[in-house]
This record gives structure tokens, sequence and C-alpha cells, in this order.
């Protein structure tokens, strides 16, 4: 097949594929917390409340989209649309299987590193745009919060570049042939992940949006579907940083007897379920706390692992 | 590729200026971002992917976020957007413009006179910025090191001193309603109140 169309195909595939799983994650969620707390949740649209989210989205699309009078109007509108762009754009370099990736840059790590850090301004802008003090606090919180975690993120994950020799994210899949990653690099693959949690702001990283003290933080002037455009980002986060720790930790499309693409979906979906279930079970910490652990603990952590990686992998070349 | 090159030096240069003349800080900090990150994109067609990613994760991504996040704290409000006003009259572009017209004038005759007006285009991997960061500009590397690091020794020494100040100055600030920071703080504060 003429290989522009089949890049075209893959790539829409991966879109709608994302999209479709990102909302329907929101029938996910709610049912797994409600067996978690003993309880239904939506059962009554369609077959297992499946249909539940069309009913939702169908909703959220007729709802007001009422942008405030007080409000920076560009910055205001422009703020929900960079959190989903620079999500989407991630999924770009991830190695889904051998076949399905979009693109294979030397740099899809750092591309990674350098997209999530532009999703912040989403969150800060949109604090701050809503000119409301309670979104302002929010996307103050939200800058502190994933500008600190931010730091060992990138340095969490340079024990496995250090392993693979690459910052290409189908290398670092290869490289796990014989073992996964997560076996040298299990301090690594908690850093990431708690890291990773940070960068998503789901609980217990979810203080910006602390809906107990900061009514519902950077987003409590958004309506209709620009709040539901936040609220994708959010998933499409989950999701992306599913899909990462198993390119990263867990051997990617690598495993017996089921195809590739089973088993990558597989271990998202496992640590999807993961983020669900922390969001059950965690209270949600202060905010001086979550800070001071970012810094005195996991920087310094990823510090060590970074060298002790460092000095094993020169010790075997040797 | 060339093209691609060039949309990006366009919008480069166009967000560059739109970052001078934006009253409002805010949207100043938005274009100054934006031409970023067109600036990444030209260093990607020159082939320089590794110097294009750090452009976005180290000064889009961190430095610009760390500015957003500061001028929020400031509060800056219309009041800023006043003086802003006022700086920015026409007299005062015109020493800039003078020394940036002689620059587009040489970058215009070097690209004359080389005839041709493609980059080359190389590309350098990430594992070669390494090779030669830690092979012949190591020196570089450590003297860079030394900064960051007093630049963190300051910044704890200033950190440090402001918390033992407010225990035993602090009152005094309080009564006299002056926040510190002087001057930074001072062109923010357009509340209507009035805290003094």
């Amino acid at each position: 097949m003429n290989p522009v169309l089949l890049k075209i195909i893959v790539l829409l595939g991966i879109l709608i594929v994302v999209l479709t799983l990102a909302s329907g994650l929101i029938w996910l969620e709610r049912r797994l917390l409600a067996l978690w707390q003993d309880r239904y949740g939506p059962n009554r649209v369609g077959p297992f409340g499946l249909l539940q989210v069309l009913a939702d989205m169908i909703k959220i699309f007729f709802k007001e989209d009422w942008i405030p009078p007080f409000a920076d109007k560009p910055v205001f509108v422009l703020a929900p649309a960079i959190i989903v762009i620079t999500v989407l754009l991630t999924f770009a370099v991830i190695p889904f299987t051998p076949l399905v990736q979009i693109a294979d840059t030397n740099i899809a790590l750092l591309f990674f590193l350098g997209m999530s850090s532009l999703g912040v301004y989403s969150v800060v802008l949109g604090g701050w745009a809503s000119n409301n003090k309670y979104s302002l606090l929010g996307g103050m919180r939200a800058a502190s919060q994933m500008l600190s975690y931010e730091v060992f993120m990138g340095l969490s994950m340079m024990g496995t570049v250090m392993l693979a020799g690459s910052f290409s994210l189908r290398s670092i899949v290869e490289a796990q042939r014989h073992m996964w990653f997560v076996v040298p690099q299990f301090l690594g693959f908690v850093l990431f992940l708690i890291a990773g949690i940070a960068e998503t702001r789901r609980l217990p990283f979810d203080l910006p949006e602390a809906e107990s003290e900061l009514v519902a933080g950077f987003h409590s002037e958004y309506s209709g579907m620009k709040f539901g455009m936040f609220f994708v980002g959010e998933y499409l986060g989950v999701i992306l940083i599913s899909v990462l720790l198993s390119v990263l930790y867990f051997g990617g499309w690598q495993g017996p007897f089921l195809p590739p693409i089973v088993w990558i979906v597989l271990k998202t979906l496992f640590f999807i379920c993961f983020f669900i279930l922390l969001r059950a079970a965690m209270p949600r910490p202060r905010f001086d706390q979550l800070m001071s652990w970012g810094w005195k603990w996991m920087l310094p952590l990823s510090l060590l692992n970074l060298a002790v990686t460092g000095a094993v992998v020169l010790a075997m070349r040797r | 590729m060339e093209a691609i090159f060039y949309i990006a030096a366009i919008v480069a240069v166009l967000a560059t200026v739109l970052t001078v003349t934006r009253l409002n800080p805010v949207h100043a900090l938005l274009y100054l971002t934006v031409s970023l990150l067109a600036v990444a994109v030209v260093f990607y067609t020159l082939g320089a992917p590794f110097m294009a990613a750090l452009e976005v994760v180290i000064y889009a991504g961190a430095i610009m976020v760390l500015f957003v996040f500061v001028v929020m704290l400031l509060n800056l409000g219309r009041h800023t957007v006043e003086i802003e006003r006022s700086w920015l009259s026409p007299g005062a572009f015109v020493g800039p413009a003078i020394l940036a017209a002689i620059l587009v004038g040489e970058v215009s005759y070097l690209l004359a006179r080389s005839g041709t007006l493609t980059p080359p285009v190389a590309e350098v991997s990430p594992h070669q910025v390494a090779l030669s960061l830690y092979g012949p500009y190591l020196l570089g590397v450590e003297l860079a090191s030394f900064l960051l690091l007093g630049a963190l020794v300051g910044a704890y020494h200033v950190g440090s001193r402001r918390a033992q100040g407010r225990t035993t100055v602090g009152s005094r600030s309080d009564r006299t309603g002056l926040a510190s920071g002087g001057d930074l703080v001072r062109t923010g504060a357009d509340r209507p109140s009035g805290a003094a």
C-alpha cells in the first residue's frame, strides 16, 4: 500500500481510538469507583450503562458555553485547547506496535517532556484568564506543582535512556526484549509513576482543582464544551502516562502468545485502572506537603537513581 | 523543509514584534512563548532536533512558565497596561529600529553574497551532542555547573534570610502595609482600597 496513505490511516486510527477511549474512561472510572465504594454507578443507559457517555456528550454539547464578561477572552478560549493539542501530539511518537506508530524520532522522549511542559500553560492560563481568585489560586498551584514534578520526571526516565542508549521509544522497547526495565529500574518506575500522576493532576495530586477549598480551581469559570476539553485532556493524559509506563518499563508491545496490539492495550488498561484505584483509595495531601515531598524526597531519589544507574552501566561496559 | 524553515522564521519574527508591542504582560509572554516554539522549529529544520527539543522543554516549557507564574503572582492589572502604554511611545522604537535595520542589512548582504539561501542540513543526533559536550567542550559544561551551583547557593541564602527576617521585622512591615519586594510589587498594587 501507498506509505503515505498507510500513515494517514494509522494517524486517524490512533486519533479515533484514543479519543473514544478517553470518553469511555468516564464510564470506566465511574463504574470502577462505584465498585470500590460498594454501589452501582451508571447502569441505566444501554448495556452496563455504556451509553451513559453518549448521553453525557449530547448534554455537554447543548450546554450554554458561557464566557464570563470579566475574563480575558482570547486566553480563556485558548487555554482548554492547549492541553488537548499537546497531549494528542505526544501520541505521535508512541510506538504502540512495530507497525502502529506515527513518527519514530530519536528525540521522542524529549518531545514528550516538551509537550507535557507546554501542557502546563493550559491550566495556568485557564486559571489566570478566568479572573477569579479561586481559579488564580488553582492555576498557581498547578504551575508550581507541575514545574516541580516535571524536574524529576525527566530525571527518572533517564535511567531507561541509559540502559537503552537512545531517546527513541522504539529502541527503548526493543532493548527490553530479554528483561523489562521495571526490574533494573524499579526506583525509576516508581518515581515516574508518581511524577506522571502529578503531571495529569489526578488524585492525590489534584490540588489545582481541589473542590473542597478552591470550588473547582482553575476551571471554576468554564462551562459547556470548554470544560469538556479540560476533562478530555485529563483523561487523554491518563492514557498517555499509562501507555508510556508500559512502553518505558513494561516492554511495550512485547509479550508471549498474544499479538502486540493486545499486549499494549492490556498493559495500558492495567495502569488506567491503577490510576482510578488511586483516586478511590487516596486522600488529598496538603499543598506544602506535596511540594516538600517533591523537592526533598523525589528529586534526591531520582538523582541517586540516575547516578547509580550511570555507574552500573559504566561498570558493565568495561 | 526550506518552506517550513521560512514559515517558522516569519512566525518567530512576527511573534517577537508582538511580544514587544503587547501592553498586557501575559499576552506579551504568550507571544514570546510562540516565538520560542518557532525558533525550535527553525532549529529542527536546520538539522538540530536535540536543540529543538531542549528549546521547547527548557525555554518554552520551564522558563516561560516561571515568567507567567511570577506575572500571575504580581497580579499586574489594568494599571500596568497604562504604564506600558506610556512607555511604548513611537519615539522609544527609534533606537532599536536603527540597530535592527543595520542587522537586517548585514544579514541580507551575507545571504545575497553566498548566493544560495538553503541552509546546510546535516542532522546532529543527541549522541553527537553528548560526545562534543563531554569531549572538547567539557570545560564549558564544568563552568556552567559552577555557575548553577553558585546560583543555587545564592537562592538558598536569599530564601533563608527572608524567612529569618519575617520573624523579627515582619511586624513592622505589616504595620506600614508595605509588601517586601520593592518596586516589583508596587507597579501591580492597583487594588481599589489602597493598602497603606
